[in-house]
């Protein structure tokens, strides 16, 4: 308790809640819409290459759940790109040179692309023809992309700095712009990032389409965005894992704390265990109530049965994460992981010998639970990226207590539960009203229809006269 | 000659915060107009004609923001924690307006809920705009390179009289623009708000304008000694000129007039500040100089920026054009 008080006056303690509280939220955003956007991408392509309507059905459908999550990623990013400054001005000051030029270029590569092809691409369709509808699409998609190159790149600058020196008023100055950009950490975090963006996205959309085949087996557009998902989980899952696998080995390379601690190790051994579960105890310096298979951590790691692996004693305490956290956010994430894997590798069992996906009952009801599994394993993994480079901001050079502004802690306060309260009530609505469209699913008028000639056109420029008796703003 | 890095930077930054006034500006003047034009037909128009391009016009904010800590990150660590309450009220400001663009569609029995947000929201990222606009322009205090002030030092008269005058010019953009973008009950009610909100920006402007000399010596010798004398002649007559072309827009029934003559008094009033300002980025301690970046910093972005920048525009203007003319009140996808 005594804790709990200590951390409600200390302005660092107070800034970084309330930093870890805002991004935590935005991170889900940007997840969903950097699969979402590709996704609407392949729909749309599908469409005009197959003429088939019911990717049209689909892409409208998922075109509205994109609409709601952009607009909270984009007022969720707006406070973040305010907030370096507000809770991190010190950091701002010296950091400013090297990360500052790379979130400009994130802002003039992607968040203008995005913004400008989102409203052609949302509310254009009848205003310009069916090619120039998907280059916006498409624009909007790389958009996304691009953005997670830049921001990644500066994370990743702030997790293994590179190409940089110091300047006489203790700023960092970039010597080179391209070991900055693309510095140890960087190839391994965008990757990694990338895949959990589609996978997230991938278990989303299974989770819909499970949900209303479980409810109607003929269900259509079901199956397609069910069996879609369902091919993303068996190819990228696996490929995440071996993703992660390399992140690791590269992070024992530049940041070890991290690794010890997310190993729960505090003795340095060779032919160190696996750990699978267990309560490490910062204070008494032990993992308690370990389970754990011998030889494996350092086979692992380091590819090698009697492998050195360092425990967090080898650094003084001050220099140490909090391990607790670490090693708990680190086994969701991973745990997490293999959950996909064996998901998608069920789907392939059902497409070859279990008659088919839609009568998959058992598997439909575990991917309705794994909806929003993506999205957790997201959370886990910057959890275990960002606390494990603590006592860092800029790691090993500037300490996060030595980053943070000459602020006061009733402002900082203040503003929190401001945040706390607008965040949940704003998002919480918002993330009910995406759950309520997807309940509601695609419109199925293609199936009566069957490609009648005015609905495939519906997209096309002179078709706008013959659709306008259709939608009414307003209709939901 | 060596190319004067910092002063370019200056002189783009001051272009992305300007472009943000004026885009967002007329959005969030919409906002603030929504309680007072009544029906439920006319608030589908009224958004739907910001709709398509709100999130383009406050990217233009992301620019200036993250401009800033590109190129001045002095400046960047210095304004926002000076600022820090009108900045954290100015993001919940735009949180709320902006999810009520996709939450109102969906909602049913609580639509009234996020349309008070978009109205509250916009006041709020308004008002707070302003009031940090008014606290810049009288002075941020510094040591070493730190915020030195207290947390109350943004709350003076002053600020809260740039406050107000930020919202009255947002209404007047707002206004002017569904003059622009509407037709029917829509826009002969904008056309009214128009009038009487052109007449308090225009007090607004003088009461602001004759206020701000008195705050810094600096300023005080700008406009009233010395060769810069010539734009107090200047800057005032070509408001004035505006805003005969404003009143005569509005009276004639033009569409584009008084949309673009409230474009003039912003950019007039821009130039007001950018002369007050020079050479200072934070007055009244920091010129620009000393606020910028390493020169490294400075043309790595800038060498993109001169490619990228243009296409911006390029494709921004784009997607204006794509919905150009009056909004169809039949439209949108929702
Ligand atoms: C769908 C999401 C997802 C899934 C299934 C996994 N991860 Fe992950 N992981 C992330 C999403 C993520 C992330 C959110 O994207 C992180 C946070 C920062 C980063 O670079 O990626 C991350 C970080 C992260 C790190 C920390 C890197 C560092 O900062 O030093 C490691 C070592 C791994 N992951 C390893 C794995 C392994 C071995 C997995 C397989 C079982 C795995 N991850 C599954
Ligand atoms: C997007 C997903 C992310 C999540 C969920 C996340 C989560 C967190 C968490 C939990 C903390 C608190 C750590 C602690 O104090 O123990 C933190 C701190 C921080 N993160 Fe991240 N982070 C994310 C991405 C980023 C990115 C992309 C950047 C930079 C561009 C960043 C920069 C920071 C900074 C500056 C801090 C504060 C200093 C610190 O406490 O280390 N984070 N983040
Ligand atoms: C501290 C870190 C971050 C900052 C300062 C930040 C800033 C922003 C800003 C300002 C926006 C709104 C852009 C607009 O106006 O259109 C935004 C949206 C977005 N951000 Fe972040 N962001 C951060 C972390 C991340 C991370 C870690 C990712 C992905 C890996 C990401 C990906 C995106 C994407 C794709 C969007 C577009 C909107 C959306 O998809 O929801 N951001 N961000």
């Amino acid at each position: 308790m005594d804790g709990l008080m200590d951390s409600l006056f200390d302005p660092v303690m107070l800034a970084r809640i309330q930093f870890a509280f805002t991004i935590s939220f935005h991170i889900i955003f940007p997840a969903f819409t950097i699969g979402l956007a590709s996704y609407l991408a392949v729909l749309e392509g599908l469409w005009l290459w197959k003429k088939d309507s019911v990717f049209l059905d689909l892409f409208d459908f998922w075109k509205k759940v994109f609409a709601i999550v952009f607009g909270m990623g984009v007022v969720s990013g707006i406070v973040m790109s305010y907030e370096f400054g507000t809770n991190w001005s010190v950091f701002s000051d010296k950091a400013g040179p090297v990360i500052g030029p790379l979130m400009g270029y994130e802002v003039l590569s992607a968040f203008f692309l995005e913004a400008g092809f989102l409203g052609v691409m949302l509310f254009g369709k009848e205003r310009v023809g069916p090619g120039l509808h998907f280059f916006a699409t498409l624009m909007v998609a790389v958009g996304t992309l691009f953005s997670a190159f830049w921001i990644l790149s500066v994370n990743s600058w702030m997790q293994t700095p590179a190409g940089y020196g110091m300047n006489d008023v203790g700023q960092f100055i970039p010597v080179d712009w391209w070991a900055v950009v693309f510095n140890p950490s960087f190839p391994y975090r965008l990757v990694h990032m990338v895949l959990a963006a589609y996978l997230t996205t991938a278990f989303a959309v299974g989770a819909v389409g499970a949900w209303h085949l479980l409810h109607d087996r003929d269900n259509r557009p079901a199956l397609i965005m069910f069996s879609m998902a369902m091919w993303m989980a068996a190819l990228v899952a696996p490929l995440q894992i071996v993703a992660g696998d390399l992140h690791g080995l590269n992070t024992l390379e530049h940041q070890p704390a991290k690794i010890a601690a997310m190993e729960g190790h505090y003795e340095t051994r060779q032919g160190a265990p696996l750990i699978l579960f267990g309560l490490p105890d910062d204070e008494a310096e032990v993992t308690r109530y370990a389970v754990e298979i011998p030889k494996l951590g350092s086979y692992i790691l380091t590819h090698d049965w009697d492998g050195e692996l360092k425990g967090l004693k080898s650094w003084p305490k001050e220099d140490r994460p909090p391990a607790a956290l670490v090693f708990w956010s680190f086994r969701i994430m991973v745990g997490l992981g293999f959950a996909m894997v064996l998901i998608g590798f069920w789907s392939l069992i059902h497409r070859r010998w279990g008659g088919g996906l839609a009568n998959a009952r058992l598997l439909l009801r575990a991917s309705v639970l794994m909806g929003p599994a993506g999205f957790v394993a997201i959370l886990a993994g910057w959890i275990t990226t960002e606390v494990g480079r603590q006592p860092f901001t800029i790691y090993g050079l500037l300490r996060t207590a030595e980053s943070v502004s000459p602020l006061e802690a009733p402002a900082l306060l203040g503003s929190l539960l401001l945040f706390f309260v607008v965040y949940t009530t704003v998002f919480g609505a918002g993330i009910y009203y995406v759950l309520k469209v997807m309940a509601k699913g695609p419109s199925r008028e293609s199936e009566d229809e069957m490609q009648v000639p005015t609905r495939a056109a519906g997209i096309m420029p002179g078709a706008w006269q013959a659709s306008k008796s259709h939608g009414h703003p307003g209709q939901g | 000659m060596e190319v004067d890095l910092a002063f370019i930077w200056a002189g783009l930054i001051a272009f992305a915060v300007l472009a943000y006034v004026i885009l967002d500006g007329f959005d969030l003047g919409v906002g603030i107009l929504f309680p007072f034009i009544k029906g439920e037909g006319s608030r589908d128009l009224m958004m739907n004609s910001v709709a398509p391009v709100w999130d383009g016009n406050e990217t233009w904010l992301v620019l200036g923001g993250g401009g800033l800590l590109a190129v001045f990150p002095l400046a960047y660590s210095v304004i926002l924690p000076a600022l820090y309450a009108p900045i954290i009220a100015m993001l919940a400001g735009l949180i709320f307006r902006g999810v009520a663009f996709e939450f109102r569609w969906r909602a049913s029995k609580s639509r009234w809920l996020w349309d008070a947000a978009f109205f509250g929201g916009s006041l709020l990222a308004t008002l707070a705009q302003g009031v940090a606009l008014g606290a810049l322009v009288q002075g941020i205090e510094i040591e070493g390179r730190a915020y030195a002030g207290g947390w109350w030092d943004w709350l003076t008269p002053f600020s809260i009289l740039t406050g107000i005058a930020l919202v009255v010019g947002y209404i007047l953009l707002g206004s002017t623009w569904l003059v622009m973008k509407t037709e029917g009950f829509v826009r002969s009610t904008a056309r009214r708000y128009a009038y009487w909100s052109a007449y308090g920006t225009l007090g607004l402007i003088g009461a602001v304008s004759l206020w701000t000399p008195f705050l810094n010596p600096t300023y005080l010798d700008r406009w009233f000694s010395g060769p810069t004398t010539a734009f107090t002649v200047i800057v005032p007559s070509l408001v004035l000129a505006s805003a005969f072309f404003l009143f005569r827009g509005l009276r004639e029934g033009q569409d584009a007039l008084p949309f673009l003559s409230a474009l003039a008094f912003f950019i007039l009033c821009f130039a007001g500040i950018g002369i007050s300002f020079y050479p200072y980025m934070v007055p009244p301690s920091l010129t620009i100089w000393q606020a910028a970046a390493p020169d490294d910093s400075l043309s790595f972005l800038l060498v993109g920026s001169v490619v990228l920048l243009p296409l911006i525009l390029l494709y921004s203007g784009y997607s204006y054009w794509v919905f150009r003319g009056k909004v169809d009140p039949s439209e949108g996808y929702h």
